[in-house]
């Protein structure tokens, strides 16, 4: 039986990011459609009527909305190859509890660093610099927080990265000299080829993040 | 099997920490409650909780679980009996959904249009109360959003039957009722009436209480 699959999705968006990556690890053949936020497709709307919002994954003409849901639905079909979540319980609320975490603080805190100033933004740094750190002593010694190959919460995490640049510009930050094991996670999920043909380069979303902060009147 | 622990760090009028219960409940597992005060957090939950520092918490043979839509999730796993998400993968992608909707979509919007002393904020949270119970009302096919059984998403929304009634009593609202949207309120009575979920509820009384208590501050430090 042929598989329909449709991302609906938008370049820069890390939610996004984490769909891409988890379809290119089970190594399924898709159609990818970039949506113009401002003027949304009448399919995005119909697919995602409660949100609006992109990823939404689309399987044999059914949406499934919410980038993490996307990634576990995709793990629970495609259940036969590069298993993204563990098979203990335990692992497995471990893995939901981290990348949970990484939905509740890192999109926000990172998007006061760029979107906002003066006490606020410091805030926003700190937050997001210690969320990073919390996430590093949470990988110890394993090179993914999969274990051995990327998970759950490497696929929900790593998309950021994409947006480090920006972060670092905007923030004024080093995360590299802050955060050297998280970096170099990054870096190690950047060498898998379903992880580095899902991420943008760095430099195309800061030049993305420099249009809408002078839309949003930053600049 | 090896006996188990099983404990329960948790508040008597937290609805996360009822999810908790019920779905403990539905498997036939026996816990410990260990009522926590927040105020005073004890070395017991910042130890098991030290990221968020919050209740519920679920200690199985020592080893801690938080959040209470991933406990319910592990609970479901770990233990057999009646499930409570759907086996087929659409279907546990459509209850995630929906449970993670009332998470998004009505605590926060239910808790600001009652406990504020702004009328533009009472008025936009009322607002935002009301599309979210639509959507709600809309995605009711059957007599519980688990079909014939109620499943993952009825103990996600129990905070709807059991405290929103409540809240719109002390605040004078019309959150949900019979009139606005007849499916959901006729399903928050179907399961309110389930004995499993009676038997997890709090004592509405003292809960009714301090909710009340903390309303009435809260107008008396507008004057």
């Amino acid at each position: 039986m042929a598989d329909e699959v449709t991302l609906l999705d938008f370049w820069p968006s890390p939610f996004g990011m984490r769909v891409r990556i988890a379809l290119a690890e089970k190594g399924i053949k898709y159609e990818y459609k970039d949506e113009d936020l401002r003027n949304k497709s009448p399919l995005l709307l119909k697919m995602n009527p409660v949100h609006k919002k992109i990823p939404v994954l689309v399987h044999n003409g059914k949406p499934i909305c919410e980038s993490l849901i996307a990634v576990q639905y995709i793990d629970e079909v495609w259940s036969d190859r590069s298993p993204l979540l563990p098979s203990d319980p335990y692992q497995r609320a471990q893995a939901r509890f981290w990348a949970d975490f990484v939905d509740k603080k890192i999109y926000d805190a990172g998007r006061k660093v760029w979107t906002t100033k003066g006490e606020e933004q410091e805030a926003g740094k700190k937050e997001f610099l210690d969320a990073l750190k919390l996430l590093e002593e949470q990988l110890g010694d394993k090179p993914y927080f999969g274990g051995d190959n990327i998970g759950y919460v490497d696929v929900s995490l790593v998309p950021f990265y994409s947006w480090f640049k920006a972060y670092e510009t905007f923030g004024n930050i080093n995360i590299e000299k802050e955060c050297p094991k998280f970096i170099a996670w990054a870096k190690r999920c950047l060498q898998k080829e379903s992880v580095s043909k899902s991420l943008p380069d760095q430099n195309k979303v800061f030049d993305f993040i420099v249009e809408m902060r002078k839309k949003f009147g930053l600049e | 099997m090896a006996q188990e622990d099983v404990k329960l760090l948790g508040t008597l009028g937290s609805p996360f920490v009822c999810r908790v219960q019920i779905a403990l409940k539905l498997k036939g597992v026996e816990y410990e409650f260990v009522a926590q005060d927040l105020q005073n957090k004890s070395e017991e939950l910042l130890k098991y909780n030290p990221v968020h520092k919050k209740v519920p918490v679920l200690v199985h043979n020592e080893k801690p679980i938080n959040e209470s839509l991933v406990i319910v999730e592990y609970i479901d796993e770990a233990w057999k009996g009646k499930s409570i998400l759907p086996t087929d993968p659409y279907q546990r992608a459509l209850a995630r959904f929906w449970a993670k909707f009332i998470d998004d979509k009505v605590f926060l919007a239910v808790w600001k249009s009652v406990f504020t002393i702004d009328e533009n904020e009472r008025e936009t949270n009322i607002k935002e109360v009301h599309e979210a119970f639509q959507f709600l009302e809309d995605e009711l096919k059957g007599k519980f959003f688990g079909g014939e059984e109620f499943g993952f998403v009825d103990i996600a929304a129990v905070n709807i039957a059991f405290w929103v009634p409540m809240l719109q009593e002390i605040a004078g609202l019309q959150l949900l009722t019979n009139e606005n949207f007849p499916k959901l309120y006729k399903w928050s009575q179907e399961f309110l009436s389930k004995p499993t979920i009676k038997e997890c509820l709090p004592p509405r009384d003292p809960i009714f209480g301090i909710f009340k208590g903390r309303y009435e501050s809260l107008l008396a430090s507008a004057k």
